[in-house]
This record gives C-alpha cells, sequence and structure tokens, in this order.
C-alpha cells in the first residue's frame, strides 16, 4: 500500500536518457551487432560507446570518481532494455562493471568500496564480474558446489563459474560461495594464483566474451569477503537486468516484424493480411507488454526500497518462457529467411535463449 | 514517476469489494449456480442499493492537466476484480451493473443519464446472424413521426429478463454499413418487445443470458443514443461506427478485470489446498528446481500479474485521457486467456478436490469460460491489435 499513485509515466531525466540511448542503439549498437556476433569476440570500442553513458559511475561517491547518485536499479533497467534492444549481448558485456559497482555498494563496506571501485569509475571501461553461475544443468543458487573454506585471516575458494561476460578482460571477480553460513561473496582478483579464465563458445551471445572461471585452491584475504552479501537481493536485480534485455530484444522482433509482413507478398497479398500472421504479430505485442510491466514493476519496487524478489522471480520466469516464443516466432514469420543469417532474428534468438539459463549477472 | 504500486485510495476499493465477495458472493455461490434460472437474488437487493448510494465514484475527467489520474477506470478494474474473486455470475447480476448502462454513461444525454442512469441497462447487440460481426446486424429502427420503430432478434443479452431497460443495437438503413448502426434505449416493459426465453449455460449460470423479440417495437423519438444523422463520407462513417465502439475502450478493461478476479481466487484456493498437503511454492528454487507443481503454480502466478498490469495499465490511459483503444484490446485478449488456462490447470493441480463441486475451482473453470469470449472474443481482440500495430484497414485485415 502506499501513497503514490500508479504511474507509467518516465520523469524527464528518464526521458531524455532513453532518446539518447535510442538513439545511439539506432546509429551505432544494432548496425554493429551481427559483425560481433560473426566475429564472436567482445568489441572493445563499442563497450566503451556503451560504458561512456556512465551507469556503472552513478552510485560510486564522488571522492571516489563517480557522480555519487543515490542506487537507481529502476533506470539500470530501463537503460538495459534500450541497450537490448541494438543487441542482448554486447550490452551485457559492457555492463559488467555496472554490475559488479552495483554489488560493491550494496554489499560491500567502505574500505572495499574506497578499494575496488575508483578502477571502474574511471573514463576508460574497466572490467569486473560477478560470478554466481556454475557449470551444472541442476545450478541451483542455494546449494552452491563452489566452497568458500576460511582459515586464519585467509579464505580459500574452490569451484568453477560460467557465463561470465568480458571475462577475460576482468581485472576481478565478486565469486560467490558457499560458506558454513550460507552463500558469501568474495573478490578474487584476476591475477591471484589458481584462477583460471578460458573463453568459452555458445549458442548466443557470441561477441560477450562469455567465460569459464576455474578456481584452484585460489586464496585471498578474508577482508575480500563482502560483509553484507544478500544472495536474493542479487538474484533478484540480475533477473530485472536480464529481463530487461530480453524487454527490449524482443520490442527489436517486433519492430522489424511489422514493415516485413506488410511489405512481404504471399498469394498476391502482403502476408499482414492474413489473420495467421497477423494474430502472430500481435501475440508478440501483447506478451511482450505482460514482460515490459513485470519487469517494471519489480524495478520499480527495488527502486522504492520494497521487497521485490517475488516480483524479479516471476518477471524472469515469463520472460524466459514469453521472450523464446517471440524469439522463435520472429523467425517463423520471416520464414526461411528468419533462419538465414541475413537477418538479425535467427541472432536474436539464439540470443534469447539465454535468459533461461543466466542467473546473478547483470545486478541493476 | 514510474510506479506499478497501488495508492492506498484504490487498495481501499479492493478491501471493500472483497468484503462483499467473501461475505455476500461466496456463501451463496453454489446456491445461486445450481437454482440457475430466477429473479434477481434477494442477497443482491441491498448490494446494488450500497452501489447506488456510493456513486460510480469521482469520474476522472478526461482532460488535458498534468496531474496524473488514478481514477473511475481503475477504481473499476479494482472493484470488478474483487467482486468477480467472489462471484463473477452474481457481479453481473448486481442490478444497475449491466453493460447498458456503461453505454448510457459513455454518450447519453444529460436526460437519458438522468432518466436510466440509475436503472439497471442490459446491452443487446448479438443477433442469431450476427456475433463478432456486430457491422452485420440486422435488426432495424424506422422513424414513424415521433417514434422510432424497432423490429428484429436479439440473444445472448445479459441481464435481459431481470434488467429495466435495454440498449438495443439497430440499423437504420442496413445497405448503409456500420454507420447506420446505433443504439437506442427500450424500457424493459415496453410493449413490442418480449423475452423469447433464458439460455441454460455452462457457467454463469446465475447471471440471466436472454433471447429478445422486438416486433413493432415503439420508443419514444428522444431514446436514441447518439446522432440519428448517418454519416456520408468514409472517413465519417468510421467515425460515427468508432463512437458506439468506444464504449468498449473503457469496458474492456473490465471484463479483463472479470478474468483476474477469477484467476486471482482459484490460485488462492489450490495454494490453500496445497498448504495442507505440503506443496510449499515459496520461491525457494529456480524453476526448474522447484517440483512440477510448484512450478506450474508459479507460471500461473506469473501470467496473472502479466493480465493484471496490463488491464491497470488501460484503465491508468483511460483515467488519463490517453488514446487506448490498442490497449483496451489487449489486456482483455491477455487475460481472457488466462483466465480461462488458469481455472483449468487449478482443476487439473488439484486433482479429485479440484473436479469435485466440493471446491469451488470446477466452478470457476466453467465461469472464466465465456470471459474469453463476451465483450469481444479473443480473436477479435487479436484482430483489434493487429490492425493497430500494423496499420492496416479492415477492408486489408479482414
Amino acid at each position: 500500500m502506499s501513497e503514490e499513485l500508479f504511474d507509467l509515466t518516465l520523469n524527464e531525466e528518464q526521458r531524455i536518457t532513453r532518446e539518447n540511448m535510442q538513439r545511439f542503439v539506432r546509429d551505432s549498437l544494432a548496425p554493429a551487432a551481427r559483425q560481433a556476433d560473426d566475429e564472436a569476440s567482445l568489441d572493445t570500442s563499442l563497450v566503451s560507446a556503451i560504458h561512456d553513458f556512465g551507469l556503472a559511475l552513478m552510485p560510486v561517491p564522488e571522492a571516489l570518481g563517480g557522480v555519487g547518485l543515490a542506487r537507481s536499479p529502476l533506470s539500470n533497467a530501463l537503460a538495459c532494455e534500450d541497450l537490448g534492444a541494438g543487441d542482448m549481448s554486447l550490452t551485457l558485456a559492457a555492463l559488467q562493471p555496472m554490475a559488479a559497482v552495483n554489488a560493491l555498494v550494496d554489499f560491500g563496506n567502505e574500505m572495499q568500496q574506497e578499494q575496488w571501485l575508483p578502477q571502474l569509475a574511471a573514463e576508460q571501461w574497466c572490467a569486473a564480474a560477478i560470478a554466481l553461475l556454475e557449470p551444472r544443468a541442476t545450478f541451483e543458487p542455494t546449494e552452491l558446489h563452489t566452497r568458500a573454506i576460511f582459515s586464519g585471516d585467509q579464505v580459500t575458494l574452490e569451484g568453477r563459474k560460467s557465463l561470465i561476460a568480458a571475462g577475460k578482460e576482468c581485472q576481478w571477480f565478486i565469486v560467490i560461495a558457499a560458506t558454513d553460513q550460507g552463500a558469501g561473496a568474495f573478490i578474487v582478483p584476476a591475477d591471484t594464483a589458481g584462477v583460471t579464465v578460458s573463453q568459452e563458445q555458445n549458442m548466443g551471445l557470441r561477441s560477450a566474451g562469455l567465460c569459464t572461471l576455474k578456481l584452484d585452491a585460489v586464496t585471498v584475504p578474508r577482508s575480500h569477503q563482502l560483509p553484507n552479501f544478500d544472495l536474493q537481493r542479487l538474484l533478484g536485480l540480475a533477473w530485472i537486468g536480464q529481463c530487461a534485455l530480453a524487454v527490449g530484444c524482443c520490442q527489436a522482433i517486433l519492430d522489424y516484424a511489422i514493415p516485413y509482413t506488410k511489405d512481404r507478398k504471399a498469394f498476391g497479398e502482403p502476408i499482414a493480411w492474413r489473420q495467421s500472421v497477423a494474430f502472430m504479430v500481435a501475440d508478440i505485442a501483447i506478451e511482450l507488454e505482460g514482460m515490459r510491466l513485470m519487469m517494471w514493476r519489480a524495478a520499480s519496487r527495488a527502486e522504492q526500497g520494497l521487497p521485490f524478489y517475488r516480483e524479479a522471480y516471476l518477471a524472469q520466469l515469463q520472460c524466459m518462457e514469453k521472450a523464446m516464443t517471440i524469439g522463435t516466432n520472429g523467425i517463423q514469420l520471416f520464414g526461411g529467411a528468419g533462419f538465414v543469417r541475413d537477418y538479425p532474428l535467427e541472432m536474436w534468438y539464439r540470443n534469447l535463449r539465454s535468459i533461461a539459463v543466466l542467473h546473478g549477472s547483470l545486478m541493476v | 514517476m514510474i510506479n506499478l504500486e497501488l495508492p492506498q485510495k484504490l487498495t481501499q476499493v479492493q478491501q471493500m469489494a472483497q468484503q462483499l465477495a467473501s461475505g455476500v458472493f461466496r456463501p451463496i455461490s453454489r446456491k445461486y449456480d445450481a437454482i440457475e434460472h430466477c429473479e434477481t437474488p434477494e442477497e443482491l437487493k441491498p448490494v446494488a442499493q450500497m452501489m447506488a448510494s456510493m456513486g460510480r465514484g469521482p469520474k476522472g475527467k478526461a482532460g488535458h492537466s498534468d496531474e496524473i489520474r488514478n481514477g473511475a477506470n481503475m477504481m473499476g478494474i479494482m472493484g470488478v476484480e474483487a467482486m468477480c474473486w467472489g462471484d463473477v455470475g452474481l457481479m453481473l447480476s448486481i442490478p444497475g451493473s449491466g453493460l447498458g448502462n456503461a453505454a448510457v454513461t459513455a454518450v447519453g444525454t444529460a436526460e437519458q443519464k438522468e432518466k436510466y442512469g440509475k436503472l439497471y441497462c442490459a446491452m443487446a447487440i448479438t443477433e442469431p446472424g450476427a456475433g463478432s460481426d456486430s457491422a452485420a446486424i440486422s435488426t432495424t429502427a424506422e422513424l414513424d413521426g415521433d417514434e422510432w420503430v424497432l423490429n428484429g432478434e436479439k440473444i445472448y443479452c445479459t441481464g435481459g429478463q431481470r434488467c429495466d431497460a435495454v440498449v438495443v443495437w439497430a440499423t437504420l438503413d442496413k445497405s448503409l454499413g456500420k454507420a447506420a448502426i446505433k443504439s437506442f434505449i427500450v424500457p424493459r416493459d415496453n410493449p413490442g418487445m418480449s423475452l423469447v426465453r433464458v439460455e441454460d449455460k455452462m457457467g454463469l449460470r446465475v447471471s440471466d443470458t436472454a433471447a429478445l423479440s422486438l416486433n413493432q417495437c415503439r420508443i419514444p423519438r428522444d431514446h436514441i443514443l447518439g446522432s440519428p444523422e448517418i454519416a456520408d463520407s468514409e472517413e465519417a462513417r468510421k467515425k460515427a461506427f468508432g463512437g458506439v465502439m468506444q464504449t468498449f475502450d473503457n469496458t474492456r478493461p473490465q471484463v479483463a478485470a472479470m478474468a483476474l478476479g477469477v484467476a486471482r481466487a482459484a490460485l488462492e484456493i489450490t495454494r490453500e489446498i496445497y498448504e495442507k498437503e505440503g506443496v510449499k511454492a515459496d520461491f525457494s528454487k529456480l524453476p526448474y528446481n522447484a517440483s512440477a507443481r510448484e512450478l506450474e503454480l508459479y507460471r500461473l502466478e506469473a501470467d496473472l500479474e502479466a493480465a493484471r498490469l496490463m488491464t491497470l495499465k488501460a484503465a491508468w490511459m483511460a483515467d488519463n485521457g490517453q488514446p487506448n483503444s490498442k490497449d483496451a484490446s489487449m489486456c482483455k485478449a491477455k487475460a481472457g486467456r488466462m483466465g480461462n488456462d488458469v481455472t483449468l490447470k487449478c482443476v487439473a493441480l488439484c486433482g479429485e478436490l479440484g473436479y469435485s463441486e466440493r471446491t469451488l475451482l470446477e466452478k470457476l473453470a466453467r465461469d472464466s469460460k465465456i470471459i474469453d469470449i463476451f465483450e469481444g472474443t479473443q480473436q477479435i481482440q487479436q484482430l483489434i491489435v493487429a490492425r493497430h500495430l500494423l496499420g492496416l484497414s479492415s477492408k486489408e485485415l479482414k
């Protein structure tokens, strides 16, 4: 219950930011997505361009080189939505430092923030990432196989983490590992002995530089543990982030399919004139709207400091199922043209499948 | 500011309606489902008086002020949702809650609103030969001196037996198509209009669904809703029929809200049953690590949430004077299919308890089907949404 009215109006700042991002997406990001996917490697110039919007800097205190604004999961989610319409893959990679900053601001102490935030607040894009997911079909965040063993002032980490975007470029990781008191978060510099980062090839998100992180008896000081770590908050905010990417990508599919189905002729008239085609377009818009509003609600609850785990969980479930339906129907509307790589539809389809798989990465 | 939580004034409306639903509707839900055909249930008469005394809530002025409003449309959603959590058929049987009332409110003159606004007005559109294709109706209206003379057959008229008046759709000249379709207020006891039968149905049994016959039915000239002029240009024709259809931009979210209430009822009952049997569904594991029962429940709750937010959005747009025709159809399409899917799955999820008349689940599953049909079927909503998105006319996208 709240005194605030139900409202879907963007504030002035959000509106201007959206306009800028949408222009960047149209002019720069979307046109580059295909080539980046083909090359299957991180394009640092595009990643830097996304970094220039300053999302990572916002909550960093001014004294540490940031803007010093309050944390804003909602603004971040809107940004992910806009950028996701251009390319989910590059956006996921580019915003890893934002996620790492958010984790440090929310879960870290002052000393940790002073040590690790300034380099991410620099003008140059500098990567760090959260590592939660593990390479198991039955992965469950509350039953991590990566273990943290404490011994005196040290903690030793052992295990494997996967689908870490921009993993090769990361200066450090926030590794989530099981402790006797539940899941804990630990800062692990990439050059620590026993850390191996290897790039993997996946169905999609090929330009995100997705890596596996191997931790063989990796020892870091105990002071690297984030004292205020909250697994549900990480999961919830990261689901919101990836739902936002999916919403953006699905909007791109809808916007791409509308002119095509009106233009493409079969049996002497545009295919959009047929109900079987038109209804598929309508259903894309309908399910997309539901996805977007669920994601917005979870984000706005997080923004207001209300509990949001259930809302984020449901948004994630809805998005992982409906976004994939939209992805596959996007190809279907284009027929064979959707399957060939001249069009972006097959790339969007491959990228969207990741929404069911990613956890704890894009913390907004 | 983006906020999808509800302000206190809306949650209060919901709480009041919910009290009514649990205190008055639920206890008599089974009774009237079994009786099926009857006069207005006694228990609803005080409800009608109470609602009349409350009025229809403060009206959201469709203005250009910058101030955001959560007005009559959103309040309607809250009230309808909560009442339908109790019983959708009983909600539709409250005297004064007819679709005809919405039409009178939307397009009636001051005199018409004064005279008929407080009565129970049903709406008669469908005919044996015209359902979704409302432009094809063949009931005729002819001006004879100072009276309109109506002739034709109407079916599936909700409230047609118990209402005080019927808003009848008729054509002034069938050859002129949509533009010649007008609606007329016909008092229920007007000579020339007779009740043919009340339908037996799968669900929504307490609500009277009537077939009416109009035979040289004469009503005063001022009983037409809106202008009697027939638009002559293509543009004006579209506009005129659009005016008639505009009522639906406000009523479709309200009908979507019916599905929200029915679905929430089914999910709550399912959760109660599951609690007793030790199924937790507390979001403690990732969807695919949860049991099949938990996962299905999560899916249904997610789909309800999607439909709920879309419905609120469409009503919010109406409250704030934003054109919402596409959004009204989107929420009706989503909520209609969601409500049916959720209630049917809840029966399956609860096994014998769901199928038995000992719980309300099977009744909810019977009641939910009509919500995906009346006020524009699923397919009509998809058609409207698609035409909006694709910018196609009804000639192009048939």
